[in-house]
């Protein structure tokens, strides 16, 4: 008995184990890295059964330019080019406690991000009148599959954006704590990168 | 008891010239425009346009992202789907070689 007293007293009295380091960042960042790792297998499962839909019936597929408006998508690539830099400068801005550029720099991500949704609904519609429609045989499906997740992913992440510039106005981001910025930026850069990869294999190749 | 969670530090490092990786972004993006119309072979233009995107890809991952200032365990995180891309590609794609 008082063994098992003794035995008791002891377990309360172990000291807390010690703090384990992780990766050494903070939650919410090391959260988005492995959602983004989940996205990473997400988009690589899209793209090598695109490539290998693509390899085995090449036939299927016409050449860059006759269906799909390149011009277009080329703007639109450069827009989201223009957005990471613009996404970029707003978390260097409250990394130096510029608050004031950081939310300038917010407002022209949001607003460059719908303008991409936007001209990605102008392309569907024009598509969609010319015939090419997701029925369209395996051009048409991979086409609309890959592209329509990736237009998805910019939509969440205007909205998710809109969300962080709103927290923005209200002085929620600081120079000591500016979380939210850099979470939603990696995610914003890394539908950028995506879109990198999209334009030169669906529209180029 | 758990403690509260640390702020993020300050980054060690200066900002780097990210006007300068948009500008490189956007003239390879002019690039690839020009590559995928030359009358080369195919195989060669793809391997060009492949290789752009990837070294753009890998620009924005590492500046933007800042993945070439943050841990190693992390770039691994990041990556480590790449290879099993890679062997899925490969190991599909050979039903249609042999």
């Amino acid at each position: 008995m008082a063994h098992a007293a003794a035995i008791h007293t002891e377990d309360v009295m172990l000291p807390p184990p010690a703090r384990e380091a992780g990766a050494g960042v903070y939650t919410e960042k090391l959260g988005m890295w492995i959602f983004l790792g989940s996205e990473v297998m997400f988009f690589t499962a899209l793209i090598g059964t695109y490539v290998i839909l693509r390899f085995a019936h090449p036939s299927s597929w016409k050449n860059p330019g006759e269906v799909l408006n390149i011009p277009v998508t080329a703007v639109n690539t450069f827009l989201l080019i223009c957005s990471s830099v613009t996404m970029v400068k707003a978390f260097a801005a409250v990394q130096d406690g510029l608050l004031r550029q950081l939310r300038l720099w917010l407002v022209a991500t949001c607003i460059i991000g719908a303008s991409f949704v936007g001209v990605q609904v102008y392309e569907y519609t024009h598509l969609i009148e010319k015939g090419f429609v997701p029925s369209e045989g395996l051009y048409g499906s991979t086409f609309y599959t890959m592209t329509g997740f990736h237009g998805f992913h910019v939509t969440m992440g205007v909205i998710c954006m809109i969300y962080v510039t709103l927290k923005a106005f209200r002085g929620k981001y600081t120079q000591a704590d500016h979380r939210g910025v850099e979470v939603i930026g990696l995610y914003w850069h890394f539908v950028d990168l995506v879109w990198i990869i999209l334009f030169t294999i669906v529209y180029l190749i | 008891m758990t403690e509260p969670q640390a702020a993020p530090h300050r980054s060690t490092h200066a900002h780097p010239n990210y006007i300068l990786i948009w500008v490189f972004l956007a003239v390879l993006t002019a690039l690839e425009l020009t590559v995928a119309f030359l009358p080369w072979s195919k195989t060669a233009i793809i391997l060009i346009l492949v290789g752009m995107a990837f070294y753009k890809a890998a620009l924005v991952g590492l500046y933007y992202m800042h993945l070439r200032f943050e841990p190693n365990r992390l770039r691994i995180l990041a990556i480590a789907p790449l290879p099993l891309f890679a062997v899925l590609v490969c190991a599909v794609i050979t039903e249609f070689i042999w």
